[in-house]
């Protein structure tokens, strides 16, 4: 890598956060929900990867625990997902209030 | 090689912003898919063409096929809309772009400045860190030593993790709440 790439990658770790970020707080589809919480993550893996050139590896290895925990997550995510629709019928967070009280 | 990095730069914008706007789930996932393999791309301009790998293999392959299934699963209305409020549209565009502005003023970053704000006294910054420029030609051997060194109790934390997450999902899937 050109050094000059560091501060470029960078900025887009945090316009791809800034992009996740946005679409949780716009969508009321829970599975775009969840798909921006991946897409966070993504950024989150490229800061890690860019800083991993000067730091060495460890970098990398922290990638694959993000990796591993955004599986995790996505699996019981979707499991939720299939229970809440199979016990209303809608995955509009707006119609979802269990815990409203 | 900087004219590469643009264009997946551009593609990983575009497509994340594809994302976000499209109101079918199933062309929402594809332009993640569009996201991950820019974002692969760019692995391999920073020397990381294991982790692109990884990337392609478990993201875009495994997690948005699993997304993908449930979506066509759940056959989802797509006829309403499903953007919130007026008012919460704006608070959360000037919230974002506020948080986008902040995060993109990294682009002035340059690895001098890295250096000189962040340069560790004993050379080493984390555990199992290798100086960059001693790395060897197998890639795979360099992510491994850290990983099953000096990382090793995580990575067996990680492994009653993803057991724990398999026995939740299937016991959330199965049961009625």
């Amino acid at each position: 890598m050109p050094p000059d790439l560091l501060g470029p990658t960078l900025a887009l770790s945090g316009i791809l956060f800034s992009i996740g970020v946005l679409g949780a707080l716009l969508r009321r589809n829970a599975i775009i929900l969840f798909m921006c919480v991946e897409l966070m993550l993504n950024a989150v893996n490229l800061a890690f990867v860019a800083f991993a050139r000067y730091y060495g590896f460890g970098g990398h290895v922290l990638v694959f625990f993000v990796m591993t925990v955004a599986a995790a997550e996505a699996a019981v995510g979707l499991a939720i997902m299939l229970a809440l629709f199979r016990h209303n019928q809608t995955l509009d967070l707006q119609d979802i209030n269990l815990l409203h009280g | 090689m900087h004219t590469v990095f643009w264009i997946f730069f551009a593609g990983a914008v575009v497509s994340a912003a594809m994302c976000v706007l499209r109101r079918n789930p199933v062309g929402a996932a594809m332009w993640l898919v569009a996201t991950m393999f820019s974002l692969a791309g760019i692995f391999v301009i920073l020397d990381a063409p294991f982790l692109a790998a990884i990337q392609v293999l478990v993201y875009a392959g495994a997690v948005m096929v699993l997304f993908v299934f449930v979506i066509m699963l759940l056959n989802l209305d797509i006829t309403t809309t499903d953007l919130r409020g007026s008012l919460s549209i704006g608070g959360a565009v000037a919230v974002t772009g506020l948080l986008a502005v902040e995060l993109g003023a990294l682009w002035a970053y340059t690895p001098e400045r890295l250096a000189q704000e962040f340069l560790p006294a004993g050379g080493a910054a984390f555990p199992g860190a290798i100086p960059a420029g001693a790395a060897s030609s197998n890639i795979v051997l360099d992510v491994a030593r850290p990983l099953f060194d000096a990382y090793l109790v995580p990575f067996e934390a990680t492994s009653v993790l993803l057991l724990a997450a398999v026995v939740g999902a299937v016991v959330l899937a199965k049961r009625r709440i």
